[in-house]
Parts: C-alpha cells; sequence; structure tokens
C-alpha cells in the first residue's frame, strides 16, 4: 500500500511544483529573450540567445528608475513611522492583562479585514481637504495606517515573549523604566523589531490600490503604477523589458520574505490556529 | 484603589497607545464611519458644496442597476471559486508535505513566492502564461492535440475560470502554511490507531484529520473569503472587469463608480451593500458550522 502510495504522492508534488513554480519561471525567461523570439511562435522555457539588455532597457524606460524610487521613499518612511509608532503602543498592549488587551487584540484582527471600498471614498476626501492627494507624504501616512495593524501585531507577540520577571529583576536592582527598556527589553526585541520592518517594507513596496487612487502624476507613480502603466499605456507592449522590470519589481520583495519565511508564518499561524 | 502609582502608570501608557491611535481613529475609524453616512448623500467626487442628504435614493437606484447586480453575481463565482479551491488545493498540499516526501524545503519557499511578489506583477506574469499569442499554456494544450489559441483572459467563456485560477495560486501559500500548521497539531498516535483498525487513508482523512483541522478551516475560509472578496488590484491589472465586463467583480465596480463616474455618494451605498452582504454571509457559514460542532459533541 505505501509502496504504492509514494510515486503517486511525488507525481501530486511534482504538478504542485509545476503550478506554483512555472509562471515565475516564465517570467524569468521573458526577461532574458529578445522581443524577436518573444514574438515567435516557437514557445521554449530556455531562450535561444540569452538578451540581457532587457533589464538596462526597462532601467532606462521613462519613469521607472524615479518611480522605484518613489516607492523606496514610501516604503522606508512608512516602515520608519510604523515602527516608531507600534513599538510603545506594542510594549503596552503585549503587558496589559484581560479584558483591555483582549479588545486591543480583537480589533487588530478585525481591522485585518476593513471593506477598504468603503475606507477609500472618505479617506480620498480627507485626504484631499488636507491637500494630501497626488503627494507621497499622503500615500505614506495612508500605508502607515493600513500596515500598523498587523505591525502592532506582530511586535507585541515578540514583547510577550520576554519574561516580565526580567524587567522586574532590573526593576529591583534600581533601574529606572526607560534604562529597562534600554537595557533589557529592546536588545531582545530588537530581532522581531527587524522582522516588522520588512513585513512594513514589502507591504508598502507592493501596495498597488491606494497607490492607484491617490496619485495622480506620472512624477508621484510609485513602481506597481508605472509598470501598470506599460501595460496599458504604450501601444504595443515591448514584453521583454516589461518583464525584467517585473522580475526587478520583485526581487526585494521575495528576498525579505525568503528572510521572514519561519517568523512571518509563526505568527501568522498562531493567529489562525488560535483564532 | 487607584494609587498614584498606578494612575501614573496609566498615564504612561496611554500615552503610549495615542501615537498608534491618533493615526487609526483619523485614517481608518473615521472613514468608515464618513463611509457610511455618505452613502445616504448626493456627494460627486467633483467639488459640489451643495450636495445633501438624499435618504435611501441611492439604495433605490441600486435595486434597478442591472450592472450592480452583474457584479455581485460575478463577485460571488469569484469569491467562492477561488475560497474553495484554495482550500482543495492548499489541503493536498498540506496533507503532502505532511507526509515526509523529499523536496519539501524547495517546496515551501516556492509556496511563499505567490505570497510576496506584488499583485501587479503577478499579474503581468500570468497575463504572459494566458497569451493568446505564443503564451506556454496554448502551446502545451496545441502539442497535445487540443485547440491552442484562446485568448484565455479575453475571451467571455474562460475569462472569469482564468483570474479564479491567478487567485488561487496567489493565495495558496498562507491557507498551505496554516493548514500544515494545523496538521501537525494532530497527534500521530490518533493516525496510528485508525490505520492499525484498518482505516483506508480516504477513511482516516475523514475520520481523523478533517474533525481535527475543522476550526482551522472554519478560521482559515472565513478570513479567505473576506480577502478574495475584497481584492481589487489582481483583477484590476488581469482584465480591468473585461472583456464585456465579465469579470467585473464588485469592488472593482465601486472603484469605476466613484473615480470614473464621480458618483461618490453611490458608490458609498454600493460599499455599504457589500459590508452587509459579507457580514450577513458569514454570519449564516459560522452559524451552519457552530451548529455542526455542537451536534457533534452532542453524539
Amino acid at each position: 500500500m505505501r509502496a504504492l502510495a509514494r510515486p503517486a504522492q511525488y507525481l501530486a508534488l511534482a504538478c504542485y511544483l509545476l503550478f506554483l513554480g512555472f509562471p515565475l519561471l516564465w517570467l524569468i525567461s521573458a526577461s532574458v529573450k529578445s522581443s524577436g523570439e518573444l514574438n515567435s511562435l516557437t514557445v521554449s522555457l530556455v531562450p535561444e540567445q540569452w538578451h540581457w539588455q532587457n533589464y538596462p532597457e526597462a532601467l532606462e524606460r521613462q519613469g521607472l528608475i524615479r518611480s522605484a524610487g518613489n516607492s523606496l521613499v514610501v516604503a522606508l518612511a512608512s516602515t520608519a513611522l510604523v515602527i516608531l509608532i507600534a513599538l510603545p503602543a506594542s510594549y503596552v498592549l503585549a503587558r496589559l492583562k484581560g479584558k483591555v488587551r483582549a479588545a486591543g487584540i480583537g480589533w487588530i484582527l478585525v481591522s485585518q479585514v476593513f471593506p477598504v471600498v468603503l475606507i477609500i471614498l472618505p479617506l480620498f476626501l480627507i485626504l484631499r481637504t488636507l491637500g494630501l492627494t497626488d503627494s507621497l507624504p499622503g500615500l505614506t501616512l495612508v500605508h502607515t495606517t493600513y500596515t500598523l495593524p498587523f505591525a502592532l501585531w506582530m511586535l507585541q507577540g515578540y514583547v510577550a515573549a520576554i519574561p516580565v520577571e526580567l524587567e522586574e529583576a532590573g526593576a529591583m536592582d534600581g533601574a529606572s523604566r526607560l534604562r529597562v527598556l534600554r537595557a533589557i527589553v529592546f536588545p531582545l526585541l530588537a530581532p522581531g523589531v527587524v522582522a516588522t520592518a520588512m513585513f512594513s517594507f514589502v507591504a508598502s513596496w507592493n501596495e498597488f490600490f491606494f497607490a492607484l487612487v491617490l496619485l495622480q502624476s506620472p512624477e508621484n507613480y510609485t513602481l506597481p503604477i508605472t509598470l501598470n502603466m506599460f501595460i496599458g499605456g504604450e501601444g504595443k507592449v515591448a514584453l521583454g523589458p516589461l518583464a525584467a522590470g517585473a522580475v526587478l519589481a520583485a526581487i526585494p520583495s521575495i528576498v525579505f520574505f525568503t528572510l521572514l519565511r519561519r517568523r512571518l508564518t509563526g505568527g501568522l499561524m498562531a493567529g489562525a490556529v488560535k483564532g | 484603589m487607584a494609587t498614584p502609582l498606578v494612575r501614573a502608570r496609566r498615564r504612561e501608557a496611554v500615552a503610549l497607545v495615542l501615537p498608534s491611535l491618533i493615526p487609526i481613529l483619523v485614517l481608518s475609524v473615521a472613514p468608515l464611519v464618513v463611509g457610511v453616512a455618505l452613502a445616504f448623500t448626493d456627494a460627486r467626487l467633483v467639488r459640489n458644496p451643495d450636495y445633501g442628504f438624499t435618504g435611501l435614493g441611492n439604495f433605490g437606484a441600486l435595486v434597478g442597476n442591472e450592472l450592480f447586480w452583474d457584479s455581485l453575481r460575478i463577485g460571488l463565482i469569484w469569491t467562492v471559486g477561488v475560497t474553495v479551491l484554495q482550500l482543495a488545493a492548499s489541503m493536498g498540499l498540506a496533507l503532502l508535505l505532511n507526509s515526509g516526501l523529499r523536496l519539501q524545503g524547495l517546496t515551501r519557499v516556492l509556496a511563499l513566492v505567490p505570497w510576496a511578489m506584488p499583485p501587479v506583477v503577478v499579474a503581468i506574469m500570468w497575463q504572459m502564461i494566458y497569451s493568446a499569442n505564443g503564451g506556454p499554456l496554448n502551446a502545451v494544450l496545441g502539442s497535445v492535440g487540443l485547440p491552442g489559441d484562446t485568448n484565455w483572459l479575453g475571451d467571455f467563456a474562460t475569462a472569469l475560470p482564468a483570474v479564479i485560477i491567478v487567485g488561487v495560486w496567489v493565495g495558496m501559500p498562507q491557507t498551505t502554511v496554516t493548514l500544515l500548521a494545523g496538521l501537525q497539531q494532530i497527534p500521530a498516535e490518533l493516525h496510528e490507531a485508525a490505520a492499525v483498525d484498518g482505516a483506508s487513508a480516504w477513511r482516516r482523512f475523514t475520520a481523523v484529520t478533517w474533525p481535527s483541522l475543522r476550526p482551522i478551516v472554519t478560521s482559515i475560509t472565513s478570513l479567505n473569503f473576506i480577502w478574495n472578496f475584497n481584492s481589487f488590484s489582481l483583477v484590476y491589472v488581469l482584465t480591468a472587469g473585461g472583456p464585456g465586463g465579465k469579470t467585473m467583480v464588485p469592488v472593482l465596480f465601486v472603484y469605476l463608480e466613484a473615480f470614473k463616474n464621480r458618483e461618490i455618494g453611490q458608490a458609498a451605498a454600493m460599499g455599504v451593500v457589500l459590508v452587509v452582504l459579507i457580514v450577513l454571509i458569514l454570519a449564516v457559514y459560522l452559524r451552519a458550522q457552530f451548529r455542526d460542532d455542537r451536534a457533534e459533541r452532542g453524539r
């Protein structure tokens, strides 16, 4: 029975690998094919000739570097804000007891499923009143707010993992609260902060909907918006450079997520399994 | 009760939480409230200072809006389709990964990639896969003698299924990882006992695995349902609702109503209807699950 089952299992696993991995392989392959080969009728995964020019060509395209710069600025700024704001709050949330903590955690989970359609309209009007539509600071604020709940959730988990007894021991020795935080809590929290920061960065770097609604001038576009414009806008699309641009846009997220794999899935699982 | 020390601590706590509370209140709680209020007005995106209260007018207009009904129907097919297929495919993968095969590490990394990628990149990638000219999907179908010239995303009949497959691809990692965590919590003895009793693999799944996973399946299904219902970027970049509105999911419809037709009030009313709908569906689903659980325990 088992001997018979194994080959079938490997066959199934191979199908999954193909389904999950092939699209990515195809994108990478398209990014190193010449336009002649991309438009020909013969279809193969390995390019006849490796055409590396798509990458410099993608970078030379109007706006790609500038929008990558915009994405970088927004992602870094919102990450810094998220950490700065979430760190103190997550400390309180983790050290609270009973109903307040439950309510806080409950709200964080509910906010993960907030109906964005309903929020985006007044949000747009509010930001317009403040003169913050079509501006990178406005987008940064929005990204910060929408990453905050999950960042709080992650960080409070890391704080909760630090034994209170350590802090109490520090206090007994006569250290002030600030000193306890600086000498005991922050060093132990550093890996969690790094993981949360990476998550915030990726969330902002990938984000499309808010950027689409809020940004109007091409000089403010983030990378996802510019890539989307390349599909629709420029008449006949140059597939090779488009694929190259897409690969470049995906690299930071994939690198960070691979590094974060264990932490992220751990945190999410804790939420889902207990929820 | 409130000694000076406790009061000081409470003030400290408030000061630490405030920086989080303010942006959340201003940029997500307030908009939610305003959003509901807008549904009862004739606000437009162009600045019209004299817009006003219109009662249930926007909702009345929705009843006769066939395109909105169409988008609700499409949205339900999309959401249920993606959620169910996600669960089925992820369950298969999680069971495989839990059964001690080789290549687990590779599969796990690969399974997480779709999750990390920007939705726009995912959409670009799948447009290439589905392409009618020189797309690999058509090439493979053609090589085994099937019609190899389908315009997957451009054909009325295939567009929605094609988009659903991409949705499944994107959502699988998280579901798989969660189910895998659940599987690993099931004591091996349960399976061994069932195997000793001569239970088949299928019987062991239905009698041991599935009941143990029930709470996780319920929560992941609810979450996936909401996420899929609310997902915008993927469909927007893949098809923008086309061809001929065949993939016009409700979220996209609301977006167009607000930012192309500039009818903010009308769009807000649609948003309210969507939220009510999703809450109702979830309530019915969770109630049914709850009842089943109780029936199970009663036995």
